[in-house]
């Protein structure tokens, strides 16, 4: 079975700094992987990379995706393949409508698929339903997309956004922090209600507590641009207990 | 480089949709400027002698000014020397000054404004929007005429009013912009051939929008129209205005001059959609767009209310104002003025109070792209005796591209220690990462920019009447669309 992802040996950098200095990690559909991590380790550089942000710089490794190579793909064709990512810090997009974004976003993926464009009630009965799903206040939808929306209302967007196009890869960086325990649980039920055999995710997080509610299939430990060590959901146990130091001495490089 | 860059170059080199010209033999008096060409200009409008007269002062007041190097030179823009000896003044599609009926008109003319999506045609008219259509230096039709006069309202050209209101014409004509209010009023007042006349009889509301379309075609002429809109005690009405011109090399001017005037509990609402040619992308040709546009809230409770979408013409100097004089009145101003290729735009408004509890509010937008440059310009004046007003401003740019510019000049003369004044300003490029954002979510860059600049107007967008809206978002994104033919 081909892998939804293949990260070998990836180096990037950033203003001409190196950030990622050779990431490797083999997503299959279905699976959910964790990744942890000091902070300024390289989490959010990675999904960036992977999102196709130009001010990272790749300087070697390759990134197949579905068996297709990833770092060739414009942004927007990454994600109407099936690539999204839930951003640690949505951008507010002042006067722009949830519904006018959301029609343009899940029309160009549909299309893309060859599927008919939703018209505009087809679009907002499904909006309900997603939203309804991840237990999103139903108003949000009416406002600017994430204009004035809390902290956490933003991230609760992105899942409601993720539960709209139907992703094949799902990064979520780092969803969980500045969620109340309430909203924790219902981002963490959502994700639960999205997770298929056919797609996978990726989970930046901090907090061993979201873990109790996602349970991983594996998790990563990130630090100074390498997954250094991977386990199961006890390694997050451990991490939570001991803290990184003592990854980084097990984390001596070859 | 920048993710943007590439669409924002073709965005600022993108395509103008109505540079077509109409062949059709028109009645163009000789280019130049003179006492002997106003009074051409007169007979051939078949003016009364009053009217002569007013030309005539007019023109000597702005032979006055440009004798002494009077043009307007404050604004922030580069106008090049204009030579008012080389342009026509007057021009009439297919020869007639005046039209009975659609019937004298030349089909020609009836396809030009068809393409422009004007229909004149009675059966084909958009329902509930009476057309005023004004092409060169003359109005060739003013559709629901029947309807409205059965309500007691006056809609039809200046010249018809002329002839056949010309006391109320003689009454409101320069009493919010005199002839000597500057330099392109004066031109104006000598040199105008026709525009829109409306008068509102006492509580009436209007039940259709009311719209004038402008058209020039002629080349090497100057278009001068007056739009004068009286809304008497009690009476609504709101009026539309949008304008197109031909693709030429050579600049044209256009100075108008609009006039209103609100009566006690009056309110008018004005709507542009100013679309005239703004050049190519390097500058060559356009139409200078040199125009006065003032209302006067004359008694107690009268509201004026200007919106503005500004996309065309190479030079935009206008600052539609509102003179708050009766108590309790209210002016707004909301304006998008877009800009591209190099475009300069100077716009902004006057709001000046001198009754009491007067409010005004004031929201701009601009937009940037290319090598253009957008200014915003306001002044709030509020007198002595002008207890209690209310200003609030806003003034927001954003800037695609990194060499276009943005400029706001925000002027505030307060005399009277109660009043309150609130101005806000922010200057903004297209995010990175909103464009980032809207493209990680599959939308592609050149919708993201769309999407980004219309929610940065939609609060201006949504003052405009329904239909006109959709107009104006349409125009924004022609605008915006890199690949236009
Ligand atoms: N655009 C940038 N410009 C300069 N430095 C950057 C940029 N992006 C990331 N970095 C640097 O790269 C390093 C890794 O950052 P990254 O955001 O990937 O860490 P992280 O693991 O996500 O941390 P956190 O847990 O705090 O979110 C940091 O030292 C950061 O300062
Ligand atoms: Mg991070």
């Amino acid at each position: 079975m081909t892998p939804v992802l293949e990260v070998k040996n990836l180096k990037a950098s950033v203003e001409g700094l190196p950030i990622l200095k050779g990431v490797d990690l083999t997503v299959y559909a279905g699976e959910l992987h964790a990744i942890m991590g000091p902070n300024g380790s390289g989490k959010s550089t990675l999904a960036s990379v992977l999102a196709g942000r130009e001010e990272y710089e790749v300087n070697g490794g390759t990134v197949l995706y579905q068996g297709e190579d990833l770092l060739e793909m414009e942004v927007d064709e990454r994600a109407r393949e099936g690539l999204f990512m839930a951003f640690q810090y949505p951008v507010e997009l002042p006067g722009v409508s949830m519904m006018n974004f959301l029609k343009q976003a899940v029309n160009s993926v549909r299309e893309h698929r060859g599927q008919k464009p939703l018209g505009a009630a087809a679009l907002l009965r499904m909006a309900k339903e997603k939203a309804a799903l991840i237990n999103l206040d139903s108003r949000l939808k009416k406002r600017s997309v994430n204009e004035g929306f809390s902290g956490g209302e933003k991230k609760r967007n992105e899942i409601f956004q993720l539960a709209m196009l139907d992703p094949r890869l799902a990064i979520l960086d780092e969803t969980d922090s500045g969620l109340d325990i309430d909203a924790l649980r219902s981002v963490a039920d959502g994700v639960n209600v999205l997770r298929t055999d056919d797609r996978a995710f990726v989970v930046i997080t901090h907090y061993q507590r979201l873990l109790n509610h996602i349970v991983p299939d594996y998790v990563h430990v990130m630090y100074d641009g390498r997954i250094v060590l991977s386990g199961n959901k006890e390694l997050a146990l451990q991490l939570e207990a001991r803290g990184y130091d003592w990854v980084s001495q097990e984390a001596v490089p070859a | 480089m920048n993710t943007d860059t590439q669409y924002l170059h073709e965005v600022a080199a993108s395509d103008y949709e109505h540079g077509w010209v109409t062949e059709v033999v028109s009645d163009t008096i000789p280019k130049g400027l003179s006492e002997d060409i106003i009074r051409l200009i007169a007979s051939k409008k078949q003016d009364p002698d009053w009217m002569l007269e007013n030309r005539l002062r007019a023109f000597r007041y702005w032979q006055k000014l440009e004798a002494a190097d009077q043009r307007p030179n404050w604004a922030h823009l580069s106008i090049p020397a204009i030579d008012f000896q080389n342009i026509s003044y007057y021009s009439a599609p297919g020869s007639k000054p005046k039209y009975e009926s659609l019937e004298e008109v030349d089909p020609e003319i009836l396809r030009t404004f068809e393409r422009l999506g004007i229909p004149l045609q009675e059966q084909k008219l958009l329902a509930g929007v009476a057309v005023d259509a004004v092409i060169d230096s003359v109005s060739v039709a003013t559709s629901f005429k029947e309807e409205l006069s059965q309500l007691g309202i006056i809609f039809c050209s200046f010249t018809e009013a002329i002839e056949k209101h010309p006391e109320l014409v003689q009454k409101y004509m320069g009493s919010v912009v005199p002839y000597t209010d500057n330099f392109y009023a004066a031109l104006n007042a000598a040199v105008f051939s026709d525009g829109s006349f409306c008068y509102i009889p006492p509580g009436v509301r209007c039940p259709m929008e009311l719209s004038t379309y402008f058209r020039i075609n002629e080349a090497g002429t100057g278009q001068f129209e007056r739009t004068l809109i009286v809304a008497d005690k009690g009476s609504y009405v709101s009026y539309l205005e949008g304008c197109t011109a031909p693709r030429r090399d050579d600049n044209q001017l256009h100075a108008a001059v609009v006039e209103i005037i609100a009566h006690e509990d009056a309110e008018v609402k004005y709507s542009t959609i100013q679309n005239w040619y703004p050049g190519d992308s390097g500058g060559t040709g356009g139409v200078f767009n040199f125009v006065t546009k003032r209302g006067i809230c004359l008694e107690d409770r009268a509201k004026i209310s200007w919106t503005q979408l500004e996309t065309g013409s190479s030079i935009t100097w206008k600052y539609p104002s509102v003179i708050l004089k009766g108590d309790n009145t209210k002016g707004e101003f909301y304006s998008v003025a877009f800009t591209k290729g190099r475009q300069q735009a100077d716009t902004g408004t006057k709001m000046l109070h001198l009754g009491r509890n007067t409010s005004s509010t004031i929201i701009s937008k601009g937009i940037s792209a290319g090598r253009s440059s957008n200014s915003y310009r306001g002044l709030v004046r509020i007198n002595r005796k002008a207890d209690n007003a209310r200003n609030f401003s806003q003034c927001d740019s954003m800037l695609l591209g990194d060499r276009c510019g943005a400029h706001t000049f925000p002027y505030l003369e307060t005399s009277n220690p109660t009043a309150q004044v609130e101005h806000e300003a922010t200057t903004s490029k297209v995010g990175e990462d909103q464009i980032f954002y809207c493209k990680q979510r599959g939308i592609s860059e050149q919708d993201a920019i769309k999407l980004i600049v219309s929610g940065f107007c939609q609060e201006i967008l949504a003052k405009l009447p329904m239909e006109f809206a959709v107009e104006a978002r349409k125009l924004l994104a022609i605008e915006l669309e890199g690949s236009v033919g």
